[in-house]
């Protein structure tokens, strides 16, 4: 175990070097002269401009300008965001359960509708009932997040005033309000989450289906559903359940237009606003956090696995 | 002609694999409903000048907000312009930025994979690693940084979404190159003397081409939500010009006094994204007959 983390942790480390030149390198595409961008409309100050340039060693060569941000970041200083006027990493700390409550609300939906659907959908291969499995699931991987937010608002917001059409409620403060401003948007961030997983899902369970320890348990005479369940599902939920945790990725890229569609004051929100107002370090700042959580889950996805899985144990 | 050679029986001759697999995709239905809507909605854009009721940023402001009705088939928006017109035009947006961004994907991607896949070593590993740290930044969250930082119109737009999508075309590609390397033609044409960039580009590049199409075919679906999502932010098309994604953003603020402002372009995203993913599995299904 000790070996393979190590393994893995050698292998994320130029992932995350690279991830750092990325990102530090959006600066570089700006149009024009960052120092007058951060200006704004004090441009025509000669020395707060030339003020800038020194605070940001934009008058340095790019590698001596890329270390000094790099030194910076591994210090927790992510920048300062020109519009709040605060430090981004406290913008990001801030943010980030909002969109993390989110995120395993969303989880959970997509689990608790995509899995179902896809055992259904191979265990009656061929029938009504996989055809309307996969076309619910082609419908998730089809529908805009942002065009279905917009349209349960429409319906279970205005037209049957349900739950709220926007907002946020921490769970700390109340959690039956928290739940009815989040579960909207958990469920359409969860949506496409649901797809992905109910088609690896059916094609998991029809190879573990065809099987012969499941030829095995229903020559011994089992009821279909415990064949179905204890048998080839315990085996297709591994290669699942890995596949799901990588869509991790996907939840935080349709946490930005969720949150923006719903006014929930995430990261995805945070983000957007930051564009809106060309608030570059917060945009900086999101992408660099949003990339190591991402590389993070995934090393903690490959560890479960290694750990679920006998035959790695074995290998 | 001799005798014996007008007397033996004629032979089947065998079919091509791409004819193979184009009668496949023919007897396919559902990728037969995808390419429906495909061609219906390319068509849509191409003719917009012709069947287009109206010019879409003509501007009426005795119409302001209307329902849908026979003057107006998709009602009219808060400027009075007919929504119909709107989404007939949307679709040039939405389906060059779909097509021209998998395009820009597709020439960063395959050279960069076949590259990998051919060379393996060094270029390999420099390469995948590249790949892993684009990758590692969520597709969106990357490309709205990106587009922010270019820059707010349409080419950017789809010049980010295109760098964005180019690490999956390159793993792709990486993949199949390395499943071709092991095949005898490939030995036999390094074995007659052909020099590597030869065989790279005449006896692999070809027997890559299926994974690319059907990779292809699904990431235009990929890049149409991306653009009407960059839209949606600002970060696409810019008005009076219009997109999908913009016209959606405006829809929000009225809700509750013209909802079908939120209904048509949404739904023109969901059909041309449908028809895509439709063909897109038509066509790995009928290009990989493993495939479940």
């Amino acid at each position: 175990m000790r070996g393979y983390l190590g393994s893995r942790i050698a292998q994320i480390l130029p992932t995350l070097f690279l991830v750092s030149i990325i990102v530090f390198g959006l600066q570089q595409l700006m149009p024009g002269d960052p120092a007058l961008v951060i200006a704004g409309e004090s441009a025509g100050d000669p020395a707060l401009v030339a003020q800038i340039r020194n605070e940001l060693m934009l008058n340095r060569p790019v590698p001596v300008q890329y270390l000094h941000w790099l030194d910076n970041v591994l210090h927790g200083n992510l920048g300062y965001s020109w519009r709040l006027q605060e430090p981004v990493m406290q913008l990001v700390e801030q943010k980030l359960p909002v969109t993390a409550q989110l995120s395993v609300m969303a989880f959970l939906f997509a689990v608790v509708i995509g899995v179902p659907m896809g055992i259904l959908s191979a265990v009656k291969r061929n029938t009504a009932w996989d055809w309307l499995a996969n076309g619910i699931g082609l419908f998730g991987l089809s529908i805009p997040t942002f065009w279905l937010g917009i349209v349960m608002i429409l319906v279970v917001s205005v037209w049957l005033g349900w739950l709220p059409p926007s907002g946020y409620v921490p769970l700390t403060q109340n959690w039956v309000r928290s739940l009815a401003t989040t579960v909207m948007p958990a469920f359409v961030l969860g949506n496409a989450i649901a797809a992905i997983l109910m088609r690896h899902t059916r094609s998991a369970m029809l190879v573990a289906l065809g099987q012969d320890y499941v030829r095995t348990a229903r020559a011994k005479g089992l009821s279909e559903w415990v064949v179905v369940l204890r048998h080839a599902l315990r085996n297709a939920l591994i290669p699942v359940v890995t596949l799901g945790a990588l869509q991790l990725g996907a939840l935080l890229s349709g946490a930005v237009l969720t949150e923006q569609v719903f006014s929930v004051p995430g990261i995805g929100k945070l983000v957007v606003d930051a564009v809106f107002n060309r608030d570059y370090p917060v945009i900086q700042g999101v992408v660099l956090v949003t990339a190591l959580l991402y590389v993070l889950l995934n090393l903690i996805t490959d560890l479960l696995y290694f750990l679920i899985n006998p035959r790695m144990h074995a290998g | 002609m001799s005798t014996a050679a007008a007397l033996a029986p004629a032979l089947p001759v065998p079919d091509s694999p791409a004819r193979v697999a184009a009668r496949r995709l023919l007897a396919h239905r559902s990728a037969m409903v995808g390419l429906a809507l495909c061609v219906l909605f390319v068509a849509v854009a191409a003719a917009a000048p012709l069947i287009s009721p109206v010019s879409p940023i003509a501007t009426d402001w005795s119409a302001i907000r209307q329902a849908p009705s026979w003057a107006h088939w998709m009602g009219t928006d808060e400027l009075g312009r007919d929504e119909l017109a709107r989404v007939i035009f949307g679709a040039r947006a939405s389906l060059l930025a779909g097509v021209v961004s998998v395009l820009i994907a597709a020439a960063i991607g395959v050279p960069a994979g076949l590259a990998a896949g051919f060379a393996r070593g060094m270029t390999d590993t420099l390469l995948s690693r590249i790949v892993d740290a684009m990758l590692a930044i969520p597709f969106l969250v990357l490309a709205i940084a990106l587009a922010a930082f270019l820059g707010p119109n349409l080419r950017n737009a789809m010049i980010a979404i295109g760098v964005t999508t180019a690490p999956i075309f390159m793993r792709v590609a990486r993949g199949a190159t390395m499943d071709v390397m092991t095949y005898d033609y490939i030995e036999a044409a390094r074995a007659v003397g052909n020099p590597a960039w030869r065989v790279a580009v005449r006896h692999v590049m070809p027997n890559i081409f299926p994974p690319i199409l059907v990779q292809g075919t699904l990431s235009i679906a990929t890049s149409i939500i991306a653009e009407a999502s960059l839209s949606f932010l600002g970060l696409g098309e810019q008005p009076p010009t219009p997109a999908w994604g913009s016209m959606l953003n405006a829809a929000q603020q009225f809700l509750t006094q013209a909802p079908w402002l939120a209904i048509f372009p949404g739904a023109a995203i969901f059909l041309t994204v449908l028809g895509f993913n439709l063909l897109g599995d038509g066509l790995r299904d009928a290009l990989d007959p493993r495939g479940i």
